[in-house]
């Protein structure tokens, strides 16, 4: 390996992302954003960068991730395919099943609840015709399961639309909200 | 994992008790040590320390909490209450969590009776269930033929993960989901494979991870534990084998740190599966023309006698490598007694050349614990992974551990779980000359010139990058290890490679290990199973006799084969032991098996009793001598070898045969032993052997020599599971060796 192969790690190493036939479901884009995330870490910590480069693996695939997809995670970063598995089935935040493009989270934990939130999470339900964790027929919308805090009490009750937060909510304005999603 | 031996030592006090112990230590290994048990699940010995079950909760002076004995470290003056009402009470509270999900399915639980999680809850549990609610259920994994499950009853103990990271070296469970919906398993439809992984069976606390051949087979209680030794590889690992009415229904690890600490192979684990193949010989049977018929032992043996007496020198005794030191010693004697000195354990090597160098025996030259604390090894042709799996896993510990620089000389490239110093891959038929590039770059590096018979060899090569990589690595550190595998020793240059890697150790101040296959080439070398050694390497009376291939080759007038011997599959020369056999007057085969091919050469089978069945001694590839008791009860009429040779000793009116158990031959070589003097012992001749130059080595085949782990022995070609794993059908699919009989 020559001394510029790789990525410059935080602590000076350099880090060569591994090979494998499911490397190559990674875009160009993804790959190049996984190795800034693998640049922050120390060399040989690259398993750090799980979480980032799921990130954006699922980001190119509409929203959520596909085995073969983790697959070429785990083997860009050189780790054992099932500790990708392990973070991707944890965190709420990576969709491990097919979805809708636009993910819909509506807050129902207590500052919310107390302010409505379930009326919400309701007319969401019935406007959409779907229950929580469906997604709606022509793939536009995918209702995710009901959020934890999002820490946005001032603003309950609350949502959060493909990572935008939505705050003081009406049915009305909901509806809004929805129908402008593409 | 186990606490460094350190000079600090720290005051505590265990339930008023004062002691010292060393810092870094955890409170559960200090309570342990004193004998003041802390239940525990996903605490283990071997494993690196998770704390998440939370039942070794105990109460510590001045901490405002209960705390996880398992992970919190001991500290000057700590007062530590194992049985305090804080600790009973954290304890109690915790197994009431961990049951709430536990199904109450013990009846049908394989598990039960031997239950970690059964037994804490006699101990420590409430004996009334307060909840109410639906129990979760866990979908079942496939995880291959060997592992069964039964995820409900997980209680995320995670034992089975860290043996998959840290100790196999390959993670292939995990923990899936989250809280209510966490999982173990392999998220995917993947089976196990790593050959260490039946011990999730063992490590498994509840009866989530079962074995699956032992599925529904008996209830632990009712069956009887036998302590007995492995054969299938030189190791001599510890087993219990677990009898219910006389029939062997488990094999199971024994905790012995110096050999396999608390592992086995899965080959150890799953061989007995074999055992009761359809092809079992269950009565003696005698040859008239092409007709086969079963006989009473009396006229069996007779026809045996006839064949054998007055033979002379015209008589070949094979022996297979995993019979057992008694077994060898009286083939052994009955061939010397007769006048014959042709008798042979090595069947799959081909070289027999410079045997005044012989040792003893084939020995690793350091014991086992020592591996661990190896720092440069050379391993020489060995599928060391196959062939020795818990030294494959001593010497990844000594890699990840601490470091040691390894590096292997093989045919082929194979994936080692630790980093490797350096793989050099050649040509069987290159060997000779490239591991003479190694010893020429070695003696580059230590400075000496070269002895007299390799300056030769070492001249012709052109020393490569490659060749000092491996010697470089070889020389880190101070404990340096020189290993020649199976595959070196089936080399058709084999004594050629031996007198260089001999050298190589010798120069580097390695130790040299030989590590012979079966699962007792040393207690054949020690009991005189060679041709040209009595036993414990006495001088012969007469001249040398014939080796393996000397004996197929010049065809004999009889031979007596002792033990699972199928030449197919166990001969090197297959093509002249199926001539010399049939063209001898009288083939004795004693055999626990008996195939067509069997049927087509021998003249009379004699069924003999396996390793399961039979009482015995191996020695290990240390020189440590175990003897096991008979476990389980023998298949039909067949009876221990042992015995069956001392009766033909006894009817072929030889002298000395009168032993009445294996103890008695065994002490009576182990007095040969106690005679011959150390030096002799050592033996430590000095090869002034040559190679010879462009050996064509045309002879070494790849596919037939590297054989497959779960091919090696005729038990383990019948153990069904082990053939169904994802290593045999790789191996198959590698070698086209079919390996099921029936």
């Amino acid at each position: 390996m020559s001394s510029t192969e790789g990525i410059l790690t935080s602590d000076g190493g350099r880090f060569v992302p591994g090979e494998g036939d499911k490397v190559a479901l990674l875009s160009a884009n993804t790959r190049h954003e996984i190795d800034l995330w693998i640049a922050r870490f120390p060399s040989g910590k690259q398993r750090s960068a799980s979480l980032s480069a799921l990130r954006f693996a699922q980001h190119q695939n509409d929203g959520f991730l596909t085995p073969q997809l983790m697959d070429g995670v785990a083997q860009y970063l050189r780790i054992p395919a099932i500790q990708i598995y392990e973070v991707a089935s944890f965190y709420s935040m990576f969709e491990t099943h097919p979805c809708g493009r636009h993910h819909v989270s509506v807050c129902t934990n207590i500052s919310c609840w107390l302010n409505g939130g379930e009326n919400i999470l309701a007319h969401c339900e019935s406007k959409l015709g779907i229950k929580v964790g469906e997604s709606t027929a022509d793939g536009r919308i995918f209702l995710k399961r009901e959020e934890e805090c999002l820490a946005a009490c001032t603003g309950a009750p609350m949502m959060m639309v493909d990572h935008e937060f939505h705050e003081y909510l009406t049915p009305e304005k909901v509806s809004k909200i929805l129908d402008a999603l593409k | 994992m186990a606490i460094k031996p350190t000079e600090d030592l720290l005051n505590v006090i265990v339930d008023g008790v004062a002691i010292k112990a060393p810092k870094g230590a955890m409170i559960i290994h200090v309570t342990d040590v004193q004998g003041a048990y802390v239940p525990r699940f996903c605490y283990h010995d071997k494993l690196p320390i998770a704390a998440n079950c939370r039942m070794c909760l105990v109460e510590v002076e001045n901490a405002p909490k209960p705390l996880p004995a398992c992970a919190t470290p001991i500290a000057e003056g700590m007062k530590i209450f194992t049985k305090s009402k804080l600790a009973l009470g954290a304890q109690k509270a915790t197994m009431e969590f961990l049951l709430i999900n536990h199904p109450l399915d013990c009846p049908i639980c394989d598990q039960g009776g031997e239950c970690e999680l059964q037994d804490l809850a006699l101990g420590f549990g409430r004996d009334i269930a307060r909840f109410n609610e639906r129990k979760r259920v866990v979908k079942d994994k496939n995880l291959g033929p060997l592992v069964s499950t039964d995820m409900t009853r997980c209680i995320h103990c995670t034992r089975c993960v860290r043996f998959g990271q840290d100790v196999a070296g390959i993670q292939e469970l995990g923990t899936t989901g989250r809280g209510e919906n966490m999982e173990i398993g392999t998220y995917i439809e993947a089976s196990v494979d790593h050959e260490l992984s039946g011990n999730i069976i063992d490590l498994c606390p509840v009866g989530a991870l079962n074995s699956k051949p032992f599925r529904f087979q008996g209830r632990s209680w009712e069956m009887t534990q036998v302590p007995l030794v492995a054969t299938h590889d030189g190791l001599g690992s510890n087993v219990y084998g677990h009898v219910l009415r006389g029939e062997l229904k488990r094999v199971v690890p024994r905790v012995n740190d110096d050999i396999n600490e608390t592992w086995i192979s899965d080959r150890d684990r799953f061989s007995y599966t074999g055992l009761y193949a359809s092809d079992r010989l269950q009565k003696p049977m005698i040859r008239e023309g092409s007709q086969w018929r079963e006989a009473s032992w009396e006229d069996a043996l007779q026809v045996a006698v006839h064949g054998l007496k007055g033979t002379g020198t015209s008589l070949g005794v094979l022996a297979h490598p995993s019979c057992t030191t008694e077994e060898f010693y009286l083939a052994a004697r009955v061939a010397r007694a007769l006048g014959s000195n042709n008798i042979d354990h090595r069947l799959r090597v081909r070289d027999f050349r410079d045997a005044n160098a012989d040792p003893l025996y084939p020995s690793l030259g350091l014991p086992l614990a020592e591996v661990d604390a190896l720092t440069g090894v050379l391993v020489i042709g060995s599928n060391l992974r196959s062939e020795l799996p818990l030294l494959a896993h001593r010497l990844r510990k000594a890699a990840v551990g601490s470091g040691a620089q390894v590096a292997f000389f093989d045919s082929t490239e194979r994936e080692y779980l630790f980093p490797v110093a350096a793989q050099f891959i050649a040509g069987a038929g290159a060997w000779c000359a490239e591991l003479s590039g190694v010893l020429a770059a070695a003696y580059d590096l230590v400075g000496v010139t070269p002895a007299p018979n390799l300056s030769k060899c070492v001249k012709a090569v052109r020393v490569t990058a490659t060749h000092l990589a491996l010697a470089k690595a070889l020389c880190s550190g101070t404990n340096r290890a020189v290993w020649l595998g199976a595959l070196a020793m089936r080399h058709p240059a084999y004594a050629d490679l031996r007198v260089i890697a001999a050298e190589l150790a010798r120069v580097v101040g390695a130790n040299l290990g030989l590590l012979a296959e079966g699962g007792n080439a040393a207690g054949a070398w020690l009991a005189g199973a060679v041709p040209h050694r009595g036993a414990v390497a006495a001088a012969l009376s007469g001249a040398v006799g014939l080796n393996t291939y000397e004996m197929l080759h010049q065809a004999q007038r009889s031979y007596l084969c002792v033990g699972a011997i199928e030449p197919a599959t166990d001969i090197a020369e297959i093509g002249l032991a199926h001539a010399a056999f049939k063209q001898a007057d009288c083939v004795v085969v004693l055999t626990p098996f008996v195939t067509d091919e069997l049927r087509q050469y021998a003249h009379v089978l004699l069924p003999i009793a396996t390793c399961f069945e039979s009482s015995g001694t191996y020695v290990n590839l240390e020189g440590r001598w175990q003897s096991q008791s008979c476990a389980a009860r023998a298949v039909g009429e067949a009876r221990p070898g042992w015995k069956v040779l001392r009766v033909l000793g006894n009817l072929l009116a030889l002298e000395g045969f009168d032993y009445q158990s294996s103890e008695e031959i065994r002490e009576e070589l182990r007095s040969l032993l106690g005679v011959i003097s150390n030096e002799a012992v050592q033996l430590s001749v000095i090869s002034t052997h040559v190679p010879v130059e462009g050996t064509t080595n045309a002879l070494f085949n790849q596919q037939r020599d590297d054989v497959p782990m779960y091919a090696i022995d005729a038990l383990l070609r019948r153990a069904v599971p082990l053939q169904n794993t994802a290593i045999s059908r790789r191996d198959q699919a590698l070698h086209r060796v079919s390996g099921v009989h029936d």
